[in-house]
């Protein structure tokens, strides 16, 4: 196990060193000139060429990159000409736009983040898995036949297009809850719970088709096999089978595939946070791109695949936990 | 590469079904391409996708001709439609809906709501084909490299692979529009851009596909009579590699429509004013009680839509491989109560006694496949990277 551990934490770096290498490449050697971005329209090329001084552009590109690397390990100092700024240790650079760290623009973005993921892991959980139950339950009957076709109809379909329908029902219609907009949970938790009602669900029940379909899935696979038919011997009741016994198969796929979906809108459930805005990673990004801040796109990215990378890691560690069949190597 | 799949089959609803390698397709399953048909044509549900679809397709590349015939375009403003004095909500029932307008028009401009949602479709599936040729093309290219080539070679594409099915792709696609010069075409972006991170999945499976065929005899021996391996690749391997990849692109191309709809709704995508779904519902926010049906049009077009590739996508995965739909029948109440089942299962009934135990051998590959069935003594290998095949966008 710690072998294994070692050795996946060990590949995961390199993953996301050559993910740095490909990224910073990407955004830096891109056409347009970063300095110039990062000075603005109006500014003179004297400016400019302070600019340059200050993010140091003059030096070759594999030096840039390796600065880029130091500051993210040890961090790394900025010159203005006349006084020094330091960026501490993970440090992504300075923002363009605002010329804040990048570091610190993320950090603050991560709460409302990981609400809107929290909530709608648990949304996604008890519907998709008691979805996924029922119709495993039911299975040959009619309401297994809506289910399916309702799960299918929704797997694969936009968030946004759920989003916009509870929208303009709840919010636009019948008048139950106000437009959301964010509230920090340290501010007023009663507000930030209300506000998030509505991305949940949205972001909850979109999810849920995956797993309703994984858990009956599961569920029906574990059915078939030969421990199941010896219950069915002994005359264990059906329903003791499937929600004691079948669901034990759902539970390894289910409990990884939630650790990944988790990381993944860590680093930002994109379409939902700028449908209802909330000011989370994923909006970040959208607006860094939108005035092509270079730093903060970068940060997001490499942020977004640290996320993504560990998820991995943990699904797999958790998979092996649930499902003690399986050995980690 | 871990070679034991975690997600039954049914599960994530597109594992992929062994090709049936040439002819050792058993005489039920797999087969011809007549025989894939029928069976398609036995299902309503798929049928009435395709028609949609058809008709969809058929609307999109008609699109100049209806508008000449309604003497619309898609860019013209029409001030007098819109009552500004109520911020732009267009004049008349629903929308503005008239004899010229047979869908109304555009809050706020005008412009004619059926040109707008024709050639939004025209530009959803040209970015959703074009992409999806790409990621085919690269796919199978890269699959079949790795599968032929040396282990080096196999590991670091593998590696390549893995890192981009990982990775989500709208995040890393919304990331890269930031580096591209403004002038750049669009949907031509969009296309390349979903092309060049989208191939993993199908890397991936022909990459087992061809690690599996590698070793049946009609390969060796094409092999053996000296033919080197990129005519072995073309002659042998590829014809029987077209099943799976079939069933993939069914897959991607519904979600290549979402990836390039919900780029626009970001307004990352297709640039004003050409026009396109995702654009349309991202501006329908400010219009919900005004103009309900700016809303519920282009949502209801984007539903219906990927909905039918959906239904189609799973239509075909199963007349592809109908074993993959009985193994999933097996001890449901029907099948145990010896009741005349429903079609479905009347249909497999011979199969469901004996249960089809020996599944097509040489499945490897992470992609494919159930886990198998273990007793409690035999450990799995450690699972590897575990990844949902379909990404969802967020």
């Amino acid at each position: 196990m710690t072998l294994f551990l070692l050795r996946r934490l060990g590949g995961a770096l390199l993953v996301l060193l050559t993910l740095s290498v490909l990224v910073y490449g990407l955004f830096y050697l891109a056409p347009g000139d970063p300095a110039r971005l990062a000075c603005g329209e109006r500014c003179s090329p004297q400016q400019i060429a302070q600019v340059r001084r200050t993010l140091g552009l003059n030096e070759s590109v594999v030096t840039q990159y390796l600065h880029f690397l130091q500051g993210i390990v040890a961090g790394r100092d900025y010159s203005t000409g006349t006084s020094v700024r330091h960026c501490a240790a993970p440090c992504l650079g300075l923002s363009y736009q605002s010329d804040q760290e990048v570091t610190r623009l993320i950090l603050e973005r991560l709460p409302a983040t990981a609400s809107l993921a929290l909530g709608a892991l648990v949304i996604w959980l008890v519907i998709g898995v008691g979805v996924g139950l029922l119709s495993a339950l039911r299975r040959g009957g009619f309401t297994e036949r809506a289910l399916t076709v309702l799960t299918l109809a929704a797997t694969g379909m936009p968030v946004f297009i759920l989003g916009l329908l509870l929208l303009m029902a709840v919010c636009a219609y019948l008048r139950w809850l106000p437009f959301p907009s964010y509230v920090p949970f340290t501010e007023n938790p009663e507000q930030w719970a209300w506000n998030l009602l509505l991305p949940w669900l949205t972001l909850g029940l979109f999810e849920s088709a995956k797993y309703a379909r994984l858990t009956r899935g599961a569920t029906l696979e574990t059915l078939a096999e030969d421990h199941v038919r010896t219950f069915r011997a002994y005359g264990v009741g059906e329903r003791a089978i499937v929600t004691r016994h079948a669901l034990r198969g759902a539970v390894p796929p289910v409990i990884a595939l939630s650790a990944l979906d988790v990381g993944t809108m860590f680093g930002g459930a994109v379409l939902t946070e700028s449908l209802f805005g909330i000011p989370g990673l994923g909006k970040t990004l959208i607006d860094g791109v939108k005035v092509i801040d270079l730093p903060v796109v970068v940060g997001v990215v490499l942020v977004i695949g640290t996320a993504v990378v560990l998820a991995n890691l943990l699904a797999d560690v958790l998979y092996a936990v649930a499902d003690r069949r399986v050995v980690l190597s | 590469m871990s070679t034991v799949a975690h997600e039954p089959a049914a599960a994530g609803g597109n594992a992929l079904p062994p090709a049936a390698p040439g002819g050792a397709a058993p005489a039920d399953g797999g087969g011809t391409a007549r025989a894939v048909l029928r069976r398609l044509r036995r299902r309503p549900a798929a049928l009435i996708s395709a028609g949609v679809l058809a008709l969809l397709v058929l609307l999109a590349l008609a699109a100049p001709l209806i508008t000449a015939l309604t003497g619309q375009d898609p860019h013209t403003y029409h001030d007098d439609l819109v009552d500004s004095a109520r911020g732009g909500v267009p004049v008349g029932p629903l929308g503005g809906v008239s004899a010229e307008h047979w869908l109304g028009v555009e809050p706020g401009t005008g412009r004619d709501l059926l040109a707008r949602l024709l050639h939004g479709a025209r530009i959803s599936l040209l970015v959703a084909a074009g992409a999806t040729v790409v990621q085919i093309s690269i796919g199978v290219a890269v699959g079949l490299a790795a599968g032929l080539g040396s282990p080096l070679l196999d590991s670091l594409l593998s590696r390549v692979g893995d890192i981009l099915v990982a990775l989500p792709m709208l995040v890393v696609g919304i990331a890269l529009t930031a580096v591209v010069p403004a002038d750049f075409p669009r949907p031509l972006l969009l296309i390349l851009l979903i092309g060049a991170l989208g191939w993993g999945g199908t890397a991936r499976i022909v990459r087992a596909q061809t690690l599996t065929l590698k070793r049946l005899d009609f390969v060796a021996a094409a092999r053996l009579s000296g033919h080197g391996p990129w005519r072995v690749a073309r002659r042998e391997l590829l014809p029987s590699l077209g099943a799976p990849v079939i069933t993939y692109a069914a897959v991607l191309l519904p979600a290549n429509i979402v990836v390039e709809a919900s780029l626009s709704f970001l307004g990352v995508g297709v640039k004003p004013p050409t026009p396109s779904w995702g654009q349309m519902l991202s501006s329908a926010q400010t219009w919900f009680r005004a103009d309900p049906m700016y809303v519920l049009l282009p949502a209801g077009l984007l539903f219906v839509t990927v909905l039918s590739f959906t239904v189609l996508g799973e239509a075909v995965r199963t007349a592809l491989d109908p074993r993959e739909a009985s193994r999933l029948a097996v001890g449901t109440r029907r099948e145990r109560s010896g009741r005349p089942a429903g079609r479905l299962n009347g249909r497999l009934s011979g199969r469901l006694n004996g249960r089809p135990a020996g599944r097509p051998s040489g499945r490897s590959g992470a992609a494919q496949g159930p886990r198998p069935a273990l007793g409690p003594s035999e450990p799995l290998k450690s699972p590897g990277p575990l990844r949902p095949q379909k990404k969802t966008l967020s």
